[in-house]
Formats: C-alpha cells, structure tokens, sequence
C-alpha cells in the first residue's frame, strides 16, 4: 500500500538529511507503529506519506514514495485526498467548521461525493465512531478525546485507504486514549484501512502494532514486526523492558502476554522485601503550602470545588484526573495567577494572591502547559538575562540553574528552535531563579520521549532533595509511577483519592502501572524497582 | 430595513425601525457566540449619536438668526486661515435636533447589520455562496475563526506573562506579548492549511488558466457596475439614469463569470439549506418594505425627511411607518430557534439575508 523506495530527505537550510536512504513497505490493513525519539524524523516520516512532505514544507526528496500507485511528486497532497487521510498533532488546529457533522462532510464536498453518498456515509462513520450523540455539538465544546474522534471521522468520511496519525493519543487522559485506540483498530481489523501511527506513549499502543517502523535518530530507518525489533530499541514501554531485564522470548508487548510468563518472576520476587519507587527519604515537616477550599468558577462552572491541600517541602505530588477535571485551574489558582472564587493559600504566612506578580512567583512558581508562552527573546542567554534581572538575582545564576538541569543549551541559539524537553528545562530554569518553595508543572511530559522523562525525573529528584516542593499535573501514568511520592486524583473539582503512589495508583484500573498491572498483586510500580530487587538477589 | 433607513430621517420612522429590529432578534434569537454581538452594535449605535451631536455642538456651523439658542460654549478664536471653523459658540436646538436624527440615521444602519450578524451563522450564510465564489468565502470562513482563537491565545500568553512578573505595559511589554501570539496564530494557521490542503481543499477540476482568468475578469466589472448601480439608485440625488442601466449591466457581467467559474468547481455541499415558504416570506418582506419606501407611492415625500425651520413635530406618514412594520412578519413567520441547533441554523441565515438583501 506504502512503499517508500531510496527516500532521502533533506529540509532547506540544512545539511543533514532528516531521512536518509529509506527502503519501507507498508502493506494493506496493517497498523504501522512508528517511533523514535523526539527530533528524530517521526514527523517528516508521517507527512511524506501523503506528499505534505516537501510539497508544504519545502525541502528536496530524492527516491520515490508511492501510495496506492500514486507517486506523492506527481500528486500533491489534495490530490491524494482520497487515498490518504491525515489527523495532525492538534486535531482542534485542522479543524475548518464549526459543528461536528459539516466537519465531517468537508472532506466529502471537496472530494465532489453526490450528497446522498454522503448523507451516508456521515450516519456510518458516526456510529463507528461512537458520535451519533455528538452530531450537532460545536467542536470547540467538547472534549479531548471527542475532538480526536472528530478529527478521525473528517478523514475518514473520504473512505481513504490509509490514515496516517501522529500522536494521536499525547493530550489525552488513559480513558479517552483508550477510546481512540479502540476506534482505530476497529478501523485496521474490519475495515481493512491501513494505519500509519506515531507515538511517544509507546505503552498505549505497542501491543496493537502489526509492523514498527524506528527511526534512529541519524535519518536511517529500521522496519520489522514488533517483538524482535523491540528488543533492541532504545525507546521502549516498561512491558518491553521488563521481558528484557526478565529474558523472556518472544517479547511479550501486551499486558496480558506478559502475564502469562510473567507466574516465575512473580513466584521468585514474592519471598523479597520491595525496594521503595523512589530512594528519596520522606520529609517531615511544616508544610511549604497549606489551601483551604479553593473554589474556582468560570460562569456557571465549577472548576474546583471548595478543595482543600497541603504540601510538605521535599515532597513530588502528581495530581491525576480525567481532562477537565478541574486539574489546571486548581494549580493556577494556587499561584494566584489565576481565578480563584473563594478560599486562602498560605504559603509562609503570606497569600500569592494579595501579592504582586513579582512576590508570588518567589513564593510559587508555575510551568505551564505551553511553556513557550513564557519566552518571547531572541535567544536563550537574552532569556537567562532576563529572569536575572526579573528575580533580582546575582547575575548568571538563571545560566547555572540552567546547566544544572541540563547542560549544554548554547547561548546563542533561539528559544523557539530548542527541544521539547530543552524548551521546558528553559523555562523550569527561568521560574526557579526566583527561588520559589512550590513548583508547580502543568502537564510537563507531553511530546517528550521516554529518555527526556528520564531527565524529567532526575530534575524533579534533584528539585525535592533541595526542599522544593514539586506539583505535576499529568496523565502519564508511568511517569507517576517513577516520578511521584504522592498522588492526588481529581474528579469534577474535587478530590477522590489521596494518598502514597503506591496505593492509589496500584489499586485502579486506569491509573496502574504496566509492571504493576503485570506483577498484580505484588505492589511493583517500575521495571528499575524490579532490576533492583533482582539485582539484591543475585548478590546475597 | 437599511433601505428604508437610508432615505429617512424622520425620527419617529426610525425609532419605529429600531422596535423592529429588537422585536424580531428577541423572538428569533439563539445562544451561539455571534447571537450575541447585537448588544455591542447598539452600543457603538449609542456612540455615534453621541459623537455626532458633540460634534455639532463643540464646531458649530450653520446657526441662523432664527433660532432657539439653547446655550453657549465659551467660543475659541481661530486663526483667520482657518476661518471656516468655529470652535464653540451658541449652540441651537435645531442644529441639535438634526444631528441627533443624523446620528440616530447612521445608528439604525449599524443596528441593522448587527441584526443580520446576530441572527445568521456567519459561516453558514457563506455556504449559500455561489461555487465560483467558493474561494473567497473560505478565505472569510478562516478569517472569521482566527479572531476567536487569537484573543484566546492573547489571554493565555497574558497569564503566562504575570507567571514571570513581566511588565504590562509599554512597548517591551507590547513586544513580550505579541511576538508569541504572532508566532501561535502563524502555526496555527499553517497547520489549518495543511490540514485543508490534505483533506482535498482546492483540487484543480477542470479549469484552465484562460477561464480562471476570464471568470476573475467578469466578476470584477460586474462588482463595479453593481457598485456603481447600489449608488446611484440609493443616492437620490444622482440621477436615475445611472442606476438601471449600470445595475443591469453588472448583474449580467456577474451572472456570467459566476456561471463560468462554477462550472469549473468540482464540489458538492452537505445538506444545503432548505428554501421553503417560510423562508420566501421572510425574505419577502424584506423586499416589500425596500419597494414601498423606495417608490415614493402615496405619501409626501418631505414626511420622510422634515425640515427643522420651521421647528414642528414631525408628521408620521402611514405608508412608510406600515412598509416598515412588514418587517416584523419574520419573527413570527420564521421558525423558532429549538435547542436542536440544525433547525435554526436552517432558519436563520434566510433572515440575515432579507436584512442583507434589503441593505
């Protein structure tokens, strides 16, 4: 269905092909996983299935990709319309209407379907979908993991023969994720359609993978079937990692295979003692923050409901929930940035919210979910420059913030062209030069792959060790499992479960752990805790 | 409405024609975002009376002996090159009177098109569009949800601002906000285009360069005359002569090019809107009132335009002030906005373009 043949790929104003010799066959009704970590041409690899790649985006491609016959340099994108079906990062910035059924038949009318075929077709896709309620809703109403839905439903009104999504599933909470997935292999397995998918949560979608596409990172490209490719990647989901550290063969990628062999480690680890999640000793203290019902309303919304928190210094809080639960503004309110109805925060005696700007970020300080909305600088030293002299700090102490939670951002270069997990290191950098006691992230894990988590972590480790108090709203929940000491759940503004990682997120369905869910009912929460434990074993 | 509004300035003409207008959007009205807008037309309404009568009274011209001197501003000299303006002075009743009835003229035009604009799903009034003018209406289309999303991304990068205690105010500040919201509306709309263009938007058909060149030709001529037409008929003063035969002209240049450019389109559109009775009644009476006022049939002419000197209470003619009630037939005659937005949204853009059709 997909061949790419010779493909080399090099975007203008560079040297380095992004692709670089690429032979690829993707056949049909197949769902093609594609990783690699971030930067790696996961992206460029995606649009140059239907030609949005160079025909959008400029650059000059040597070889030949073709797509059901179809060579994309002859067709432009519009062209390959009813071939190929494209849902972006950002399912609500492709949107051209405004209500879920005309978004649906927009595809149709530039693709001149005769209106009964189309009143047809709409009625199908939205039951396939799961829509039908939702058909005369505007988009903007309604939720994560319905947009994305949306989104995949406009493409597919078309009935093209390959959709081709790129991280489909990175904004979204573990249910509506789950939602989408559902939808997609339905997609694969009864409708034939092949898939074209990238992810960074390779959890959520490695056991549905017929073929995986990884990308090295130096623009040559690897394709096989899952299990034997996955055993040497450096990007892989705990359940990979923990059949490698266990030797099990074949590699078992869904939850429930790894079940099956996983009686003898659990029957060998059950005599142990567990080894703590994280080596970092709890705190004891007064608390760096105390709020008393916090009530946030938007109009007749109640974002948060009269929700009460204390947070001890030293200690890493994650705060789950599904999307809209109430999560961000709760933090913002906190900050006392954002709105906040009725109730007090006491962080040192002091209230953020009767305080300037310029107190509170001393006494909080927020990341939030688009960190690049903090810089607006032309380079990364005029930014480092700038927060100096917004914290009244000793000149270049924001650079060796910098260098400690990632060393190696040049001077020179723009804020806007770093990495994901570059850009949020900037920025984490610029709000801790005020030396607040509370750090606040809003959603820092998105878009970034398993090795900046890995970074992520060590920063937030570093960051409590120092007496911080650190808050990480997220639905990541692997990241929890290896990042948090804490973790709260939210529901409609309030909180449902409060308590230790361990005990909160092992007993729930949704916000388990792989390893915990494969090792059920021993509480582990992460493959290093597993390695450790091994490791002791071995030793004595 | 407009029409109407555009050759009176009889007060009570128009204050029958403002009742109107909020009578039927109050009936007809539903809970989308641009339903809303009418409140911020009355009030810029509301504003441009005022300016008008300050105006008037702050420079004051035309005074004559004859009238009713209401007050007097302390008068400012003027240099003798500038002799022509007078900076305060008396100010007269009836220099008032007719501002205010100017302004008040001025303010039922806005408030008309407000109208229009709070009843009709702009994006769904371009769908009537016809093909060859597809291009432009989705040109407006995306125009019209970037100004939306921009003051949203304004709002955010704000907030984010007081995150980092940056200042508010100033030119760095100006820059420190807009440099991100430039650089989200400019991805934002990049992708936009590359989602349109990947899900077929602007296949070629079967166009050649010479009919796209030719269609393009004939809709512009055809827009002049039809300019130059709307001016002539509805100016009054320009003579007759100008209007039909420039109106006939442009109508027919259009009619071609859009013939031929829609032949070309290689489109169809999802559930167009119904054009029932309901839909022929509302749009009827926009045109009836538009006639009635507009061909002068039974009534004095000078009762839609009263003169202050003499200062008298205006006369209120029963023909036009009728013409003008016809138009609050279509709060009953259209269909009821239900909480199922697919029925009013059929409903409403046929309103719009009676108000459209009759401006």
């Amino acid at each position: 269905m997909i061949v790419f043949d010779q493909v080399t790929l090099t975007y203008a104003e560079t040297v380095v092909p992004v692709l670089r010799d690429v032979n690829l066959r993707v056949d049909e009704g197949e769902l093609c996983l594609v990783v690699g970590r971030t930067g790696s041409g996961k992206s460029t690899l995606l649009g140059a299935i239907n030609g949005l790649v160079p025909h959008f985006t400029g650059g000059t491609l040597a070889g030949r990709v073709t797509v059901d016959g179809r060579d994309t340099s002859k067709y432009p994108p519009r062209e390959l319309a009813d071939v190929v079906g494209v849902v972006g990062q950002d399912p609500v910035a492709g949107f051209v209407t405004d209500t879920v059924e005309e978004e649906l038949a927009y595809a149709m009318e530039q693709l001149a379907v005769p209106p009964d075929v189309m009143r047809k077709r709409i009625e199908e896709t939205l039951d396939l979908l799961g829509l039908a309620e939702l058909r005369n809703r505007a988009l903007h109403e309604l939720s994560g993991g319905q947009q994305q839905r949306v989104a995949i439903g406009s493409v597919l009104t078309a009935h093209p023969r390959v959709l081709v999504l790129d991280e489909p599933t990175s904004a979204l909470d573990p249910t509506a994720a789950e939602e989408v997935l559902a939808a997609v292999t339905r997609l694969v397995h009864d409708l034939g359609v092949t898939v074209v998918l990238a992810e960074h949560r390779l959890e959520r979608v490695v056991q549905y993978a017929d073929r995986v596409v990884y990308l090295h990172g130096d623009g040559t490209v690897r394709h096989g079937l899952p299990a034997p490719l996955f055993a040497e990647t450096s990007v892989a989901p705990p359940v990979v990692e923990l059949g490698r550290l266990a030797g099990w063969a074949p590699l078992p990628l869904s939850i429930r295979d790894a079940r099956r062999e996983a009686p003898a480690l659990r029957a060998q680890l059950a005599a142990r003692e567990i080894p703590p999640a994280r080596a970092i000793a709890q705190p004891s203290g007064p608390a760096a923050l105390r709020a008393r019902k916090i009530v946030v309303r938007y109009g007749d919304v109640l974002a948060v409901r009269g929700l009460d928190l204390q947070l001890a210094g030293g200690q890493v809080t994650a705060l789950m929930g599904r999307n809209g639960s109430g999560k961000s503004s709760l933090l913002w309110a906190i900050q006392g940035s954002g709105p906040r109805q009725s109730g007090s925060v006491d962080v040192g005696g002091q209230d953020p919210k009767d305080l300037s700007a310029a107190a509170a970020r001393r006494l909080v300080g927020l990341v939030p979910q688009t960190p690049g909305d903090l810089l607006y600088l032309d380079t990364v030293r005029d930014e480092l420059d700038q927060a100096d002299r917004e914290s009244d700090a000793a000149p270049h102490s924001a650079r060796k913030l910098l260098d400690h939670l990632a060393a190696g951002i040049p001077d020179g270069q723009h804020p806007r062209d770093l990495s994901e997990g570059q850009r949020l290191s900037l920025v984490l950098a610029v709000q801790l030069t005020a030396t607040p006691r509370v750090i606040l992230l809003d959603e820092p894990t998105r878009g970034l792959d398993y090795h900046t988590k890995h970074a992520l972590i060590e920063i937030v480790n570093t960051l409590a060790a120092e007496g911080h108090s650190v808050v990480i709203a997220t639905h990541d929940v692997e990241f929890v499992a290896a990042a948090a000491d804490r973790v709260i759940v939210m529901a409609e503004g309030e909180t449902v479960a409060d308590g230790p990682t361990a005990e909160v997120i092992v007993a729930s369905p949704t916000f388990a752990p792989q390893v915990a869910k494969i090792l059920a009912p021993l509480p582990y929460l992460t493959v290093s805790q597993v390695a450790q434990s091994l490791a002791e074993m071995q030793a004595s | 409405m407009a029409t109407a509004v555009s050759r009176t300035t009889n007060p009570l003409l128009l204050l029958i024609v403002l009742a109107v207008l909020g009578l039927v959007i109050s009936a007809r009205r539903t809970e989308a975002p641009w339903a809303r807008a009418f409140k911020y037309y009355a009030g810029m309404a509301l504003i441009v009376i005022a300016i008008r009568v300050i105006f008037r009274a702050v420079f004051a011209s035309g005074i004559t002996p004859t009238d009713h001197i209401l007050f007097r501003l302390p008068h400012i000299p003027t240099p003798s090159w500038y002799a022509g303006i007078q900076i305060g002075g008396p100010v007269s009743l009836e220099a008032v009177l007719s501002a205010a009835t100017d302004g008040l003229r001025l303010a039922c035009l806005l408030c008309c098109i407000g109208a229009a604009n709070s009843l009709a799903n702009p994006k769904r009034a371009l769908r009537v569009l016809p093909g060859a003018l597809y291009e432009l209406g989705v040109a407006i289309t995306v125009a019209i949800s970037v100004a939306p999303q921009l003051i949203e991304s304004v709002l955010r990068v704000r907030r984010a601002r007081r995150l980092r205690a940056g200042r508010t105010s100033g030119f760095r500040a100006l820059r420190s906000l807009f440099l991100p919201v430039l650089q989200d509306a400019l991805e934002r709309s990049i992708r936009l285009a590359a989602g349109m263009d990947s899900r077929g938007y602007g296949r070629a058909g079967r166009a050649t360069p010479r009919t796209r060149r030719l269609t393009a030709g004939l809709m512009v001529a055809g827009m002049l005359g039809l300019c130059v037409s709307v001016y002539g008929l509805l100016g009054g003063t320009t003579p007759r002569l100008l209007g039909f035969p420039a109106m006939l002209a442009g109508a027919i240049l259009c009619c071609a090019g859009l013939a031929l450019g829609s032949r070309r389109v290689t489109r169809t559109s999802y559930r167009p809107d119904p054009w029932q009775w309901a839909e022929w009644v509302v749009a009827g009476c926009g045109v009836t009132s538009a006639i009635l006022l507009f061909v002068n049939l039974g009534y004095d002419a000078s009762a839609l335009n009263p003169s202050y000197y003499p200062l008298r209470w205006p006369t209120l003619p029963i023909i036009p002030s009728l013409a003008i009630l016809i138009g609050l037939i279509p709060a009953y005659a259209a269909p009821p906005p239900s909480r199922a937005p697919r029925t009013t949204i059929a409903a409403d853009p046929i309103t719009a373009q009676k108000t459209k059709m009759a401006a």
